[in-house]
C-alpha cells in the first residue's frame, strides 16, 4: 500500500530525513519509534503533505500512485488520514461541520452520495458512543479549549468517522492518561482490518502494548536503523535509545 | 445636462429642497445655517486627523446631483434584492423619497409611529412635528462635519421612528434606502435622515440597510436616536452599496439612565464607506454596545470611526470590530473613547480585529482614550493577522480543498459577529451573503444540528 524509497526531506534547508525505505502492506501495523529529533513526526508530515518540508529526493507511492504529487486534501480524500501530534485549535468552525465537510469529501470522490444532516448525525453518534466521546464535544469549536486527552480522542473519533485506509497516528500517546489510551487504542484496533494500514509513530513502547504492531522500526538521525518484530520494542524500552545509537553508527560506517 | 462644478451642484441642491421640500420654519433656518456651514468647512481633506486615511477627493470632485425619481421597474430591480424577507415592518426609500406602496407599517403596535420625514414636515403642527423639530440636529451638530452639515442642509426625507414609554416592539423595523441611479449613469446622491426616539422603558429594534444599482452614486446618510431611561435600542446597519458607490454615514446617539444599546454595522459593499458611530452615555448605569464587520476586497476602503463618550459614572461600553481585507482594499478603525472627569466606574472595552488575506491590503487601526476620571477600567486592543497556515493544513488534511479551506477559516473569523446578531432573517442573508463574496468559497451552513 506505501512504498517509501530513500526518502530525504528538509526543512529551512536542514535535512532532517535522510534516506527512509519503508514498504507497508495492507492489513499491516508498522510502529515507527525512534528518540526526539530522529525525523520521526517529519516522516508523518512529509506523507500527510504538509508544504514546509521539501522533499530532496526518492519517492513515495501510495497504491502505486505518487502520493508526493498530490496535495493534502487529494491525499486526505484517497484515504491517507494524520492524526495530529498537535490538533490545531480552530475558534468558529465547530467540530459537527468540519467532520461533515470533511467526510462529505470523502464520499464525493469516492463516487458516493453526500450525507445529509440526520444521516450524518446517526453514523457520528454511533461512533461517539464507541470512543466514549461525550455529545456535546460535536458542538464545540474544533479543538478548542479541549484538554490534551481530549484532542487525541477527538483525532481518533474524526478517523473513526472518515474510516481512512492508511492512518498516520503521530505521538497519538503523548499527554495521554491511561484511560485515555485505552481508548484510543481501542478506537485504533477497532479500524484494522485487511484492507487497511497503520503507521504509529511513537516515543515510548507504552502504547504498543494496547496497539500491537506488525513490524517495529527504529528511526535514528532521519534514517531507519533497524526494524524487527513486536519484541524490538520491548528491547529499546529495556536498553534505551542509547543502544540505537550504537547501531546506527554501525550502519552509518 | 449642463456640466457643473460641485460646489454649485450642492448649491442647486440646496436651493431645490429649498424650494420643493415643505417644512416648518426651523427646519427652513436649520437648512440654511447647514449649508453656511457646510460651505465654511468644504470636503473634508486628509489633512484633517479624522480624515487622515481616507481621502475622499473622488466624491469632492464629482458634481453629484439630487437624485431624481426613479423610473418604476428599474427601481423595483435595484430593491429587490435588498429586501429582508421575515424581517416586519419597513419603510422603503427610492432615491431618498419615501415610497409609500413599498413600505407597510400597518402592523406595529398602538402608539408607534414610523414615518416619513417628508410627510411629518410638510404636516400642520402638531405633536409628532414638534418632536421631530426639538430631536432633529440635537444629537449630530453642524458645526464640525462637513457631511452632515450637508445633509442637514438637504434635509428634507428619511425615517422618523418614534416608541411611546414602556411599549415593546416585538418586531424589527426595516429602513431600506435605495439608489436607483439615472440610465445614463449621472453621478446621483441622496441625504436621508433617520430620527429614532425611543420612550422610557420601550423596546425596539431597527435595522438600516443600503444600496442601489450599479453606477457611481453618493448617499450621505445622518442617523440620531434618543434613547430615554432603561430603553433597550438595537441597531443595525448593513452596507450594501453597490461597487461603484460612496457611502459616508454618520449615527449619533444619545443614551439616558440605564438605557442599553447595541449597533451592529456591517459594511460589504462600497468603492469608499465612512460609517461614524458616536454615542453619549449621558446616565448612569447605561450600556453601549458597538459591533462591527467589514469585509473588502479590489482597491475599497472602509473607514469605521467611534467615538464613546462616557459621559456619566457606571457606564460600560464594548465595542467589537472586525475586517476582513482582499487584494488591495483599505481599512481604517478609529476608536475615540472619552471618560468624563465624574464617570467613575466606567468600564469600557475595545477590540479591532484584523484579517489580511493579501500583500497588499492594508489597515490603519487607531484607539484614542481620553480618560479625564481615575476609577476606571478602559481597554483597548488590536489585532491585524493573516489565515493561520496550521489551521489551514489541519483542515486540507482532513480533505477540504484550499480554497473551502480558506473560507471556512474566514466565516470563522467574522462568525463570532454574526452570532451576535439576534434578527435571524438578517443573520442568515449576511451569512450566504459573507459566502459569496469570500474567495471560492465552497457555500453550505455552518452549524449542524444536533
Amino acid at each position: 500500500m506505501l512504498e517509501v524509497t530513500n526518502l530525504h526531506a528538509s526543512v529551512a534547508g536542514r535535512g532532517i530525513l535522510r534516506g527512509i525505505d519503508l514498504s507497508v502492506k495492507a492489513g499491516e501495523v508498522h510502529a515507527i519509534m525512534g528518540p526526539n529529533g530522529s525525523g520521526k513526526s517529519t516522516l508523518a508530515a512529509v506523507l500527510a503533505g504538509r508544504e514546509e518540508y521539501e522533499v530532496t529526493a526518492g519517492s513515495v507511492t501510495y497504491d502505486g500512485r505518487d502520493l508526493l504529487e498530490m496535495e493534502p486534501e487529494e491525499r486526505a480524500r484517497e484515504g491517507v488520514f494524520l492524526a495530529f501530534q498537535y490538533p490545531v485549535e480552530i475558534p468558529g468552525v465547530n467540530n459537527a461541520y468540519l467532520l461533515k465537510a470533511a467526510l462529505n469529501e470523502v464520499r464525493k470522490h469516492r463516487g458516493e452520495p453526500e450525507l445529509d444532516a440526520m444521516d450524518f448525525m446517526a453514523l457520528v453518534k454511533e461512533r461517539m458512543q464507541v470512543l466514549h466521546i461525550d455529545q456535546d464535544l460535536l458542538k464545540r469549536p474544533v479543538n478548542e479549549g479541549f484538554s490534551g486527552g481530549e484532542k487525541k480522542r477527538n483525532e481518533i473519533f474524526q478517523m473513526a468517522v472518515l474510516e481512512p485506509q492508511l492512518a498516520i497516528m503521530d505521538e497519538t500517546d503523548s499527554g495521554l492518561d491511561i484511560d485515555a489510551l485505552r481508548t484510543v487504542s481501542a478506537g485504533v484496533n477497532a479500524m484494522r482490518s485487511p484492507e487497511r494500514a497503520t503507521l504509529v509513530v511513537t516515543h515510548y513502547q507504552r502504547l504498543l502494548n494496547y496497539i500491537v504492531p506488525d513490524v517495529v522500526h527504529v528511526l535514528s538521525n532521519g534514517r531507519i536503523v533497524k526494524s524487527g518484530g513486536k519484541d524490538l520494542a520491548l528491547e529499546l524500552e529495556e536498553k534505551g535509545y542509547g543502544w540505537i545509537e550504537g547501531v546506527a553508527e554501525q550502519v552509518g560506517a | 445636462m449642463t456640466t457643473l462644478a460641485p460646489a454649485d451642484a450642492c448649491a442647486d441642491a440646496f436651493e431645490a429642497v429649498r424650494r420643493t421640500a415643505p417644512a416648518p420654519d426651523s427646519v427652513v433656518d436649520l437648512r440654511r445655517r447647514a449649508f453656511e456651514r457646510f460651505t465654511a468647512l468644504g470636503v473634508p481633506t486628509t489633512r484633517l486627523e479624522a480624515w487622515r486615511f481616507t481621502n475622499v477627493a473622488p466624491i469632492a470632485s464629482t458634481a453629484f446631483t439630487l437624485a431624481a425619481p426613479a423610473e418604476r421597474e428599474a427601481a423595483k430591480a435595484d430593491t429587490a434584492p435588498h429586501a429582508l424577507p421575515g424581517v416586519g415592518a419597513g419603510l422603503t426609500f427610492v432615491n431618498g423619497r419615501y415610497v409609500a406602496p413599498a413600505s407597510d407599517v400597518s402592523a406595529l403596535p398602538a402608539g408607534v409611529e414610523v414615518l416619513s420625514l417628508a410627510d411629518v414636515l410638510a404636516a400642520d403642527a402638531n405633536d409628532t412635528r414638534t418632536a421631530v423639530e426639538s430631536h432633529l440636529a440635537s444629537g449630530a451638530g453642524i458645526e464640525n462635519e462637513a457631511f452632515t452639515a450637508l445633509n442637514t442642509a438637504l434635509l428634507h426625507d428619511g425615517a422618523v421612528v418614534r416608541v411611546p414609554a414602556n411599549t415593546v416592539v416585538e418586531e424589527p423595523i426595516q429602513l431600506l434606502f435605495i439608489t436607483s441611479p439615472p440610465p445614463g449613469g449621472e453621478p446621483v446622491m441622496t441625504h436621508p435622515r433617520v430620527l429614532l426616539v425611543i420612550g422610557e422603558n420601550a423596546q425596539v429594534r431597527v435595522v438600516e440597510s443600503y444600496g442601489g444599482g450599479d453606477s457611481p452614486y453618493l448617499t450621505n446618510t445622518v442617523t440620531e436616536v434618543i434613547a430615554g431611561p432603561s430603553a433597550v435600542v438595537d441597531h443595525y446597519k448593513l452596507v450594501r452599496e453597490s461597487l461603484s458607490a460612496y457611502h459616508i454615514g454618520a449615527m449619533h446617539v444619545r443614551l439616558s439612565r440605564a438605557a442599553n444599546f447595541s449597533s451592529h454595522a456591517v459594511t460589504l459593499g462600497g468603492a469608499i464607506v465612512r460609517n461614524d458611530a458616536l454615542a453619549l452615555l449621558d446616565g448612569e448605569g447605561v450600556e453601549c454596545t458597538l459591533n462591527g464587520l467589514y469585509l473588502a476586497n479590489g482597491r475599497r476602503l472602509v473607514d469605521n470611526h467611534t467615538t464613546i463618550h462616557h459621559a456619566q459614572p457606571h457606564c460600560s461600553s464594548h465595542e467589537l470590530y472586525k475586517g476582513v481585507l482582499d487584494g488591495e482594499a483599505r481599512a481604517v478603525f478609529n476608536g475615540k473613547i472619552i471618560v468624563a472627569i465624574d464617570a467613575q466606574k466606567t468600564d469600557a472595552k475595545q477590540t479591532n480585529k484584523a484579517l489580511l488575506l493579501s500583500e497588499d491590503a492594508q489597515i490603519n487601526t487607531k484607539p484614542e482614550l481620553e480618560i479625564f476620571a481615575d476609577d476606571v477600567k478602559c481597554t483597548h486592543g488590536a489585532t491585524v493577522g493573516q489565515l493561520d497556515e496550521d489551521a489551514l493544513f489541519y483542515l486540507r488534511a482532513r480533505g477540504l480543498g484550499l480554497e473551502q479551506a480558506r473560507s471556512v477559516l474566514i466565516h470563522a473569523f467574522a462568525g463570532d459577529l454574526l452570532n451576535h446578531i439576534a434578527i435571524e432573517p438578517i443573520r442568515d442573508q449576511l451569512d450566504e451573503l459573507l459566502l459569496a463574496q469570500l474567495p471560492g468559497s465552497g457555500g453550505g451552513s455552518f452549524h449542524v444540528e444536533g
